[in-house]
C-alpha cells in the first residue's frame, strides 16, 4: 500500500490532529486549566483553517483519489472544506462564553470533541465518491449532533429536541439507505462513477423511486419541505451555539454533498428524473419556510424557518446544474454562514446576558444596545438580500446561475423565488422594526457582551460588508467551479 | 478610477457618510450636510459645463465621460459610468433636492442617524443616475430603497409602521420583477456566441434580444420600474408613504426617487427592447392614463395636505410614464422636462407642507385658514408652487406639460392617420383633462388654506419662515422659474445624443 496517498487527505488529517489535541487536553490537563479549553480549540481550528487555506493558495491541493476512488479531493472540495472551517471557527468563538459557564464544567471537552467529529463526518460526505463512505460521513455528522442538541441538560426543551432530532436522523438515514439499496439493485455498484455510467439512459420506475428516496433522505438533513418538521423544535430546544452550528455548517456541507451526489451519480438523468422533483421541492421549501416564519415570535424558531427558506434558495444552485450555479451555491453558503452567524451571535449574546429569546423582548433594543442591534440589522438585511450587503450578491448570483440557458419553466421558478424574497423581507423587517421603531417600557437593559462574543460578531459583520463588494472571493470560486471535476458532469 | 469626474457623485456622499459617523453635535452634522450637498451641486454644475463644452466642440458620442472598471469578471459585471444630457439633468435635480432637503430637516430629532440614512439614500440615487451597467444600476436602485423603511418608520408621523412596511414591500416587489427582467436581458444581450454584457450602450448596439423574449422581459422591466414611478395599480404605496414620511424624506422621495422609476423605464425598458415597447405600449398607456386622471381626482377629495400632494404626484409621475410611452422625441423630451419640473415643485410643496405642519401641528385643510395673514412668506411660496403645478406659463410645469401634450398629439395623429387605431389620441385627450382637475385641487387648497378667515385663533401667534427655511424654498423656486424661463436650454441639453433604438424601429414601420 502506498501510504503517500494519505497526504491527499491533509485537511482530514489536520482536523483529526485538532481533535486528538483537544481530547488530550481535556483528559490530562488539571481541572483549573480546563477553562482554557475553548480558546485552545479556537486557536487549533484557526491553525487548521489557515493551513488548508495556505495549501490551496500554494497550489498543492490538486485532484487525487484515495482508497481506490472511494475518497476524492480536488481544489473545489478543498474550498468548501475551508468555507466550513471558517464557519466553525466563528461558531467556536461565539460559543466560548457559553462553554465557559459553570454548568458546562464537566462536559466542556465533550462538546468540542463531538463538534469536531461531526465536522469530520461532513468532510467525508463532501469527499465521498462511494456510497459507503458517504453513509459513514452522514452518520458521523448526524448522531453526535443529537448529543450536542441535548447539551442543556437542565432544560426540558433540549431533551425533547434531541429525541426529535435523533429519531428523524435515524429515520432519514433509513430512507436514504432504502434508496441506496434500489440503486445497488439497479446498477450493481456503489461507486459514483459506475452508477453514473449504469443509469445513463436507463430510466425506470425503480430509478425514479431510488432518486426520490435519496433526495428525501438528504432532504431531511437539509430540512427541505416536506421533510422539515423537526427543524423548528430542534432549533428552539438546542443551545444557541449548537443551533447556529446546525443551521449553517451542517446545512452548508450537506447542500454541497447533495449537489455532488445529484451531479455525479444521477447527472445523466437530470431532466428525465429529478429536475421536476427539485422544482417542486424548491417551491415548497421557499414558500412554506417563508410563510411559517412570519408568525414566529421566538427568535430561534424564527431563524429556523428562515433557514428552511434559505435552504430552498441554496437548492437553486442544484437545479441550475451548471458551473455558475455551483459557484453561486458555494458563495451563497459562505455568505449565509456569515449572515446567519451574525444573527445567532446577537441572539446568543442577549440570551447569555438576560435569557430572553422572544422577538418582543427586542423592542427598543436600538436605544439600549445600539451596537448589538446594528449587527442584527445588518444580518437581517443580508439574509433578505439588500445591497450593498453580501446577501444581495449571493442571491443575485444564484438567480443568474439558475437562469443561464434556462427554459421558461425555470424562469417561472426563479420568479416564484423572487416573489418569496418579498415575503422574507417582510419578516426580516419585523425584527428591524422591533429593534428600531417599536417602543417598550422595559427593553433589554444595556449590557456589555463578552469579548469573545464581540469578536465573533465583528467577524460576521466584516463578512457581511465585504464579501459581496470585494470581487476576488466570487471570482476564485467560479474559477474553481468551472475547472472542477463536477463541472464535467454538467452535460445538459 | 478617480480621474473620471462621475465617480465623485458616489464618492462625495460616501465621504459624507464617514464624516457624519464621526460627528459629535448638531452643528457638525449640519456643516457636513450643507458642505457636502453644496459640493454635489458644484460637481453637477461642473459636469454640466464640461459636458456642454465637449458637445460644443463637436463630440458626437452617445454618452460622455464613459468609463468602465471590471468588478465581477466571470459575469462581465463592470462598474460602468457615463452620462448624456438626460442623466446630467437628473443629477442636477438630485443635488439641488438633497441640498434643499438638508435645510428642510434643520431641526430634526436624532439628526445623526437621520442624516446617515438620508445620505445613504442619496448614494443610491446618484449611483443609479451615473451607471450604465445594469447590475450596478440595479444595486444602487435597491440601496436607495431600503433607507426609506427606517426613515419613515423612525422619523415619520401618523400611521408610520403600516406605511413604511407597505412602501418597502411594494417597491421591493417591483424590484423582484426587475431583477428577473434584467437577468433575462443579460442572457440575451449578445448574438449567439457573443460576449454577454450588462452594459446598456452595448446592449442597445447589439440589439439582439429576440422578439419573443422582448414581449416577456419588457413587461417585467417596465412594471419593475413602474412601481416606483407610481403606475396604476401599483401606486398605492405612494400616498401612504409620502403622508407618513418626514419632510426631507418626502421631498427626496417624490422629488428624486420616483424619477428613478421613470428614468429606469425609459433607459432600460424602452432603450433595450424597442419592438416590445412598440407592441405592448398600449397596455401601459392605458394604465398610466388611468394614473394621470385618477390621481388628480383623488387629490380633489383628500383633506390632508400631504395626501393631496402625494396623489398629485401620482398624477404627474403618471404623466411622465405616459409621455415616455408615446415613443416620439417630443413627448419624451417633455417627459424628461416633467421629471425635472415635478421633482422641483413637489419637493417645494412637501417642504412647505412640512414647515406649515411644524407650526400648526395639523395637515387637515379644514382646520386651517387665512395663512396668508399669518405667514405671508410661506403662503406666497405655496401659491408659486401651486401655479407651477397647474401649469402657469413662466414656471416649469407649463413647459413640461405643453411639450408632452404636443408630442402626444403628434403620436396620436400619426397612429390615427396610419390606421393604427385611435387609442393614443383618445388617451391624450383624457390626459389633457387632468390639467383642469389639477387646477381644481390646487385652487381649492390655496383658497381654503391661504385665504379666507383665520380658522383657529391660536394660529395667529405663529411665526413666519426662518432663514434656513427661506434658503431651502428660495433655491427650489429659483430652479422652478429657471426651467420655465429658459426651456430652450434644457431642451438642447436633453436632445437625445444617445438615440433610443425605438426611433429607428418606428422609422422602419
Amino acid at each position: 500500500m502506498d501510504y503517500s496517498q494519505f497526504l491527499a487527505m491533509k485537511q482530514e488529517i489536520a482536523l483529526l490532529c485538532v481533535f486528538l489535541l483537544v481530547f488530550l487536553y481535556d483528559t490530562f490537563m488539571p481541572r483549573e486549566s480546563q477553562k482554557g479549553l475553548p480558546v485552545f480549540t479556537v486557536v487549533l481550528m484557526l491553525l487548521a483553517t489557515a493551513a488548508g487555506f495556505c495549501s490551496h493558495c500554494l497550489g498543492t491541493s490538486c485532484q487525487s483519489e484515495v482508497f481506490g476512488g472511494m475518497y476524492f479531493t480536488s481544489p473545489v472540495v478543498a474550498a468548501i472544506k475551508t468555507i466550513l472551517n471558517i464557519g466553525v471557527v466563528i461558531v467556536l468563538i461565539q460559543s466560548i462564553k457559553w462553554a465557559g459557564g459553570e454548568l458546562m464544567i464537566m462536559r466542556r471537552g465533550e462538546f468540542y470533541e463531538l463538534l469536531l467529529v461531526t465536522l469530520f463526518g461532513m468532510y467525508l460526505m463532501v469527499s465521498a465518491r462511494h456510497f459507503l463512505v458517504f453513509v459513514i460521513g452522514l452518520e458521523c455528522a448526524s448522531l453526535p449532533l443529537a448529543a450536542m442538541v441535548a447539551f442543556d441538560k437542565n432544560r426540558y426543551e433540549s431533551h425533547e429536541a434531541a429525541i426529535k432530532y435523533i429519531l428523524t436522523a435515524v429515520f432519514s438515514s433509513a430512507v436514504f439507505m432504502m434508496g441506496l439499496s434500489f440503486v445497488y439493485g439497479l446498477t450493481g455498484s456503489l461507486y459514483f462513477d459506475k452508477i453514473y455510467a449504469a443509469v445513463f439512459g436507463a430510466e425506470s420506475t425503480l430509478l425514479v423511486m431510488a432518486v426520490a428516496f435519496v433526495i428525501a433522505g438528504i432532504g431531511f438533513k437539509l430540512s427541505l419541505v416536506p421533510f422539515h418538521l423537526w427543524t423548528a423544535d430542534v432549533y428552539q430546544g438546542a443551545p444557541t451555539s449548537v443551533t447556529s452550528y446546525l443551521s449553517v455548517i451542517s446545512k452548508g456541507a450537506t447542500a454541497f454533498a447533495f449537489l455532488v451526489v445529484m451531479a455525479q451519480v444521477f447527472g445523466s438523468v437530470y431532466s428525465q428524473v429529478w429536475e421536476w422533483m427539485m422544482y417542486a421541492l424548491i417551491i415548497l421549501t421557499i414558500t412554506v419556510g417563508n410563510l411559517f416564519a412570519i408568525r414566529q415570535r421566538n427568535m430561534k424558531r424564527f431563524l429556523a424557518f428562515s433557514s428552511i427558506s434559505q435552504a430552498g434558495y441554496i437548492m437553486l444552485g442544484v437545479i441550475a446544474y451548471n458551473a455558475l450555479g455551483l459557484a453561486a451555491m458555494m458563495f451563497y453558503i459562505l455568505v449565509y454562514i456569515f449572515s446567519n452567524l451574525g444573527a445567532f451571535g446577537v441572539i446568543g449574546a442577549i440570551e447569555n446576558a438576560t435569557g430572553k429569546v422572544s422577538m418582543d423582548d427586542y423592542r427598543g433594543l436600538s436605544k439600549t444596545n445600539p451596537k448589538l442591534s446594528f449587527v442584527m440589522m445588518l444580518a437581517m438585511f443580508s439574509l433578505a438580500g439588500i445591497p450593498p450587503f453580501a446577501g444581495f450578491f449571493s442571491k443575485f448570483f444564484i438567480f443568474t446561475g439558475a437562469l443561464q440557458g434556462a427554459s421558461v419553466a425555470i424562469y417561472v421558478l426563479v420568479l416564484i423565488a423572487l416573489i418569496n424574497t418579498i415575503i422574507s423581507l417582510y419578516y426580516y423587517l419585523l425584527v428591524v422594526k422591533a429593534m428600531y421603531i417599536s417602543e417598550d417600557e422595559c427593553p433589554v437593559k444595556n449590557f456589555k457582551s463578552a469579548c469573545s462574543e464581540r469578536i465573533g460578531m465583528w467577524i460576521a459583520v466584516a463578512g457581511i460588508l465585504f464579501l459581496g463588494l470585494v470581487s476576488p472571493v466570487y471570482d476564485t470560486l467560479i474559477e474553481l467551479a468551472a475547472n472542477s471535476e463536477i463541472a464535467t458532469y454538467f452535460l445538459r | 478610477m478617480f480621474e473620471n469626474i462621475l465617480i465623485y457623485f458616489v464618492v462625495i456622499p460616501l465621504v459624507m457618510l464617514g464624516l457624519l459617523a464621526l460627528c459629535r453635535d448638531i452643528k457638525q452634522i449640519r456643516a457636513v450636510a450643507v458642505v457636502g450637498s453644496l459640493g454635489l451641486i458644484a460637481l453637477s454644475v461642473v459636469t454640466l459645463v464640461q459636458y456642454l463644452g465637449m458637445r460644443a466642440a463637436g463630440v458626437e458620442d452617445p454618452m460622455l465621460f464613459v468609463d468602465s472598471w471590471t468588478w465581477f469578471a466571470p459575469l462581465n459585471i463592470h462598474l460602468a459610468v457615463g452620462v448624456d444630457g438626460i442623466s446630467i439633468a437628473m443629477l442636477l435635480l438630485s443635488s439641488i433636492i438633497v441640498f434643499a432637503g438638508s435645510f428642510a430637516s434643520w431641526t430634526i430629532k436624532e439628526p445623526k442617524a437621520f442624516f446617515l440614512w438620508l445620505i445613504l439614500l442619496s448614494v443610491g440615487v446618484f449611483g443609479f443616475f451615473i451607471s450604465i451597467d445594469m447590475f450596478t444600476m440595479f444595486m444602487f436602485y435597491e440601496v436607495a430603497l431600503i433607507p426609506m423603511y427606517l426613515l419613515i418608520g423612525v422619523w415619520g408621523s401618523g400611521n408610520k409602521n403600516y406605511s413604511a412596511m407597505k412602501l418597502t414591500l411594494m417597491l421591493m416587489g417591483g424590484s423582484a420583477f426587475l431583477m428577473m427582467g434584467l437577468i433575462g436581458i443579460y442572457y440575451h444581450s449578445a448574438p449567439e456566441g457573443g460576449q454577454l454584457t450588462w452594459n446598456l450602450l452595448e446592449i442597445v448596439k447589439n440589439a439582439s434580444i429576440p422578439h419573443g423574449w422582448q414581449s416577456f422581459l419588457f413587461p417585467m422591466t417596465f412594471v419593475g420600474f413602474g412601481v416606483l414611478g407610481a403606475m396604476f395599480p401599483f401606486h398605492t404605496w405612494s400616498p401612504d408613504g409620502h403622508a407618513s414620511a418626514p419632510t426631507a424624506v418626502s421631498m427626496l422621495h417624490a422629488g428624486v426617487l420616483m424619477k428613478l422609476g421613470g428614468y429606469g423605464c425609459f433607459r432600460v425598458a424602452i432603450y433595450t427592447m424597442p419592438q416590445a415597447a412598440h407592441e405592448l405600449s398600449w397596455i401601459f398607456l392605458i394604465l398610466t392614463g388611468i394614473s394621470v386622471v385618477y390621481g388628480a381626482f383623488c387629490a380633489c377629495v383628500k383633506t390632508d395636505l400631504k395626501y393631496i400632494n402625494a396623489y398629485s404626484s401620482v398624477s404627474h409621475c403618471g404623466l411622465v410614464l405616459f409621455a415616455i410611452l408615446m415613443l416620439n422625441e417630443t413627448a419624451m423630451t417633455g417627459a424628461i422636462m416633467q421629471m425635472l419640473s415635478h421633482g422641483l415643485m413637489t419637493a417645494l410643496f412637501f417642504a412647505l407642507i412640512g414647515m406649515i405642519y411644524g407650526r400648526t401641528h395639523t395637515r387637515e385643510i379644514t382646520q386651517m385658514g387665512g395663512m396668508m395673514q399669518i405667514m405671508p412668506y410661506l403662503s406666497v411660496c405655496y401659491v408659486i408652487a401651486g401655479m407651477a403645478s397647474l401649469g402657469l406659463p413662466g414656471l416649469s410645469g407649463f413647459v413640461a406639460e405643453m411639450t408632452i401634450f404636443v408630442g402626444s398629439f403628434q403620436a396620436g395623429m400619426t397612429d390615427y392617420l396610419a390606421g393604427h387605431g385611435s387609442l393614443r389620441l383618445v388617451f391624450t385627450i383624457i390626459a389633457c383633462c387632468s390639467i383642469v382637475i389639477t387646477a381644481v385641487y390646487i385652487l381649492r387648497v390655496v383658497g381654503k388654506l391661504l385665504f379666507g378667515p383665520v380658522h383657529d385663533e391660536h394660529h395667529r401667534t405663529l411665526t413666519d419662515a426662518t432663514w434656513w427655511e427661506r434658503l431651502s424654498t428660495v433655491t427650489l423656486i429659483i430652479c422652478v422659474a429657471a426651467i420655465g424661463c429658459f426651456p430652450n436650454f434644457f431642451n438642447n441639453l436633453i436632445n437625445f445624443t444617445f438615440k433610443p433604438a425605438i426611433f429607428s424601429v418606428l422609422g422602419m414601420n
